[in-house]
């Protein structure tokens, strides 16, 4: 037991190490805040001045941004969707005792070892490229117009790129689940003749739950500033179509150079992750409880 | 003397990359300095550049900015005048538009590394096969005439190749200088964005259907680079792109049809502008820098009469940086081992900077207006310009939404109530 001495010596022993944390996340979060309510344009700087919240009134009724909230949550959902959909056979596929499992399972995780950037890069020039690309090469061979993927569904290939890092990660911690299903269980389920389909529907799906919901979590707070892969590939167009929210503040900040608007932008996106963490961590937060 | 390191930031284009090769020469002759290269893409070039210049963050010595910067950036005192390029650099040899576009008040403030205007550049061998011939000043109707004939998906050829890529130097530089010679404008004389006028209508939809009907796929996502390599691969029967591109083009290292190009002036419609645009590229010393003697050294050095010599003892007089210097075009042996010099002189000599369009502007520039916002609004309307070249988004609504979106940041910006 802790006596009141001990305590305060604890307490104020910690005190330097979370003070710093504090002012490490403090600073910028009260300059982002500051900025945000100045106008102040990297191309006419002098001329800062105070505008209360006229930075979050024009970011707000941008048409911009509606657009990039749109494409951020369709985004986040059909990666979500795409990954726990794939991932979950992927991962009783690699569970079945295989020659080789140990090397199917490596090359099967290894996409999520590849830095984004570069593999948008290698997506863009060597696969969807629509003259030199690989599934154009593959289209004509068979004899269909390739498609221009960028510029026909520009939303949908970057959703293919995201998704396609994603799966590893969802179908490893799915597997890990798995492996951790008791197997007299299924030998029971087995014993009593009860189908393959209904063994995964009644055991095996109930079993992966809670994995599932730590996938949606996860993915969500990583998806939601998903930028690289639309840096390189797309740029945030054609338009507004691949634009999201992160992407929306980047092109505020740095290529309109008004840091002004581009903090309230950050900071109404702060809101935004906020509020769907808090639904998320209600609605499939329970989950875990069980 | 210690060691001065020099740290410059360039633009990824062929002849600032030359420029990268030829370094030793300069530290041969200047054993204190050393130079330090930061390459980039053009977008990304001018993000680091104006972030640095703006935030006083001083990671560069030198910089490679355009003419649209070069007035904005000295009026704010962010630049230091060029005063001692030199005895022997000669600056009354500097081809006056170019000049007047790097000097404010009479000073120069960034010594032009090559000047540009845009033209058209097209294959001489499809042209004949297909029975046309390109006049020295064409109009568009021939031109779109032209494209639509010229194109064989099938083969693999398209009609033309234009910029699509989405920014304010990518696609709205081809597409401002366009919608010039078309009669249109960015705004009036009272900054009233103009994007509702039938100028433009007619531009963007002429546009739109050229690219639909003769231009290659994927060509929103195409900038100057990626025209060039197409160009160079033989994809492109015209390509109407800056004057600098040449060059590259007639380079049988680089180009598969390097001796089968041709050069016209870039199109008009009859309405006394041709779609010729104006650029230098620039270099210039930021303000505050504690090396600016040894950094205006390089700068004289690389943009003096004794580099373009260099160059050419190198690579061959075809391939000196262009479009700088009045002497250049008196030179015989560059006159005749560059087929291209004397559309270049002829298509810098058509575009003017003070009276760029048909009717009256409030700003001064060709392909941009020279105000601190025109980057954020170029941008943003080079966004819907490039979603109506996709498709996805129909030329009235990228005009609309082009309109709103300038009006807003003018009257932000203060220009209109």
């Amino acid at each position: 037991m802790a006596t009141r001495q001990t305590q305060f010596l604890a307490r104020s022993l910690l005190t330097p190490a979370v003070g710093l944390l504090f002012i490490w996340m403090i600073v910028p979060l009260a300059l982002t805040i500051y900025f945000s309510t100045l106008h102040y344009s990297l191309l006419d700087p002098g001329s800062e001045a105070f505008v209360g919240l006229e930075n979050f009134r024009y970011f707000l009724t941008d048409p911009a941004f509606l657009a990039s909230l749109e494409n951020t949550l369709v985004l986040v959902g059909s990666v979500l969707a795409l990954t726990i959909v794939l991932g979950i056979p992927l991962a009783l596929l690699l569970d079945q005792p295989v020659v080789g499992r140990n090397f199917v399972r490596l090359m099967v995780i290894a996409p999520f070892f590849v830095m984004p950037t570069v593999s948008a890069l290698v997506w863009k020039n060597l696969l969807m490229h629509p003259v030199s690309g690989l599934f154009a090469w593959l289209a004509k061979l068979v004899g269909l117009t390739p498609v221009d993927w960028f510029n026909d569904v520009p939303l949908f290939s970057v959703i293919l790129i995201v998704a396609w890092q994603w799966l590893p990660f969802a179908t490893l911690i799915l597997l890990t689940a798995l492996q951790s299903l008791d197997e007299e269980q299924k030998e029971a389920a087995e014993m009593d003749g009860a189908s393959a389909i209904s063994t995964f529907i009644y055991i095996t799906l109930p079993h992966l739950a809670r994995p599932i919901t730590v996938v949606i979590l996860i993915e969500t707070i990583f998806l939601l500033t998903v930028f690289a892969e639309i840096f390189v590939t797309t740029g945030g167009g054609p338009g507004l179509q691949t634009t999201n929210i992160a992407f929306l503040i980047y092109s505020q900040a740095l290529i309109q150079f008004d840091v002004g608007s581009a903090s309230a932008g950050g900071l109404v996106a702060v809101v935004i992750a906020n509020i769907v963490a808090f639904f998320l961590v209600r609605i499939v937060g329970r989950n875990l409880e069980a | 003397m210690a060691e001065t390191t020099l740290t410059i930031a360039t633009v990824n284009n062929g002849d600032m990359i030359r420029m990268q090769g030829l370094t030793s020469e300069f530290t041969k002759a200047n054993p204190d300095i050393s130079v330090k290269w930061v390459t980039l893409e053009e977008n990304v070039l001018r993000q680091r550049v104006t972030t640095d210049i703006a935030t006083k963050g001083g990671q560069f010595d030198v910089l490679t900015i355009g003419t649209y910067e070069v007035p904005i950036w000295a009026k704010k005192g962010w630049l230091v005048p060029l005063a001692n390029l030199g005895a022997d650099y000669d600056v009354a040899d500097l081809l006056p538009k170019i000049r007047d576009a790097v000097s404010v008040d009479g000073k120069l403030y960034a010594a032009p590394f090559y000047g540009e205007s845009s033209m058209v550049m097209y294959r001489t061998d499809l042209f004949d096969k297909a029975g046309l011939k390109m006049p020295e000043k064409p109009t568009w109707d021939f031109v779109i005439d032209a494209a639509k004939k010229l194109t064989d998906k099938n083969g693999g050829v398209y009609g033309i190749c234009l910029r699509g890529k989405a920014g304010w130097g990518e696609n709205m530089a081809f597409l401002s200088a366009m919608a010039n010679s078309y009669g249109a404008r960015w705004f009036d004389e009272k900054w009233e964005p103009q994007f509702n006028t039938p100028e433009w209508k007619t531009t963007l939809t002429t546009y739109v259907n050229l690219m639909k009907d003769a231009g290659p796929p994927g060509a929103s996502s195409n900038g100057f680079n990626e025209n060039l390599a197409l160009f160079n691969a033989g994809k492109c029967a015209m390509w109407i792109d800056a004057t600098v591109a040449a060059s590259f083009v007639t380079n049988p290292k680089d180009s598969k049809v390097a001796d089968k190009v041709g050069f016209a002036l870039a199109p008009n419609t009859g309405l006394g502008k041709n779609a010729n645009w104006l650029w230098a590229w620039s270099l210039a010393i930021p303000a505050g820098s504690k090396k600016a003697d040894a950094a205006e050294k390089f700068i004289a050095w690389a943009t003096s009469k004794d580099y373009t010599k260099l160059v050419a003892s190198k690579e061959g007089w075809a391939n000196v940086p262009p479009g700088t210097r009045t002497s250049l075009y008196a030179n015989p042996e560059y006159l005749k081992a560059a087929p291209f010099a004397k559309m270049t002189l002829a298509s810098i000599d058509a575009a003017d900077p003070n009276k760029p369009t048909v009717k009256p502007v409030p700003y001064v520039g060709v392909q941009y207006a020279a105000i601190p916002e025109f980057q954020g609004i170029g941008t943003q309307v080079g966004q819907q310009f490039s979603a109506a070249l996709a498709g996805s988004m129909t030329v009235d609504a990228a005009l609309a939404a082009a309109q709103s979106a300038t009006e807003r940041e003018m009257k932000r910006a203060g220009y209109i109530k």
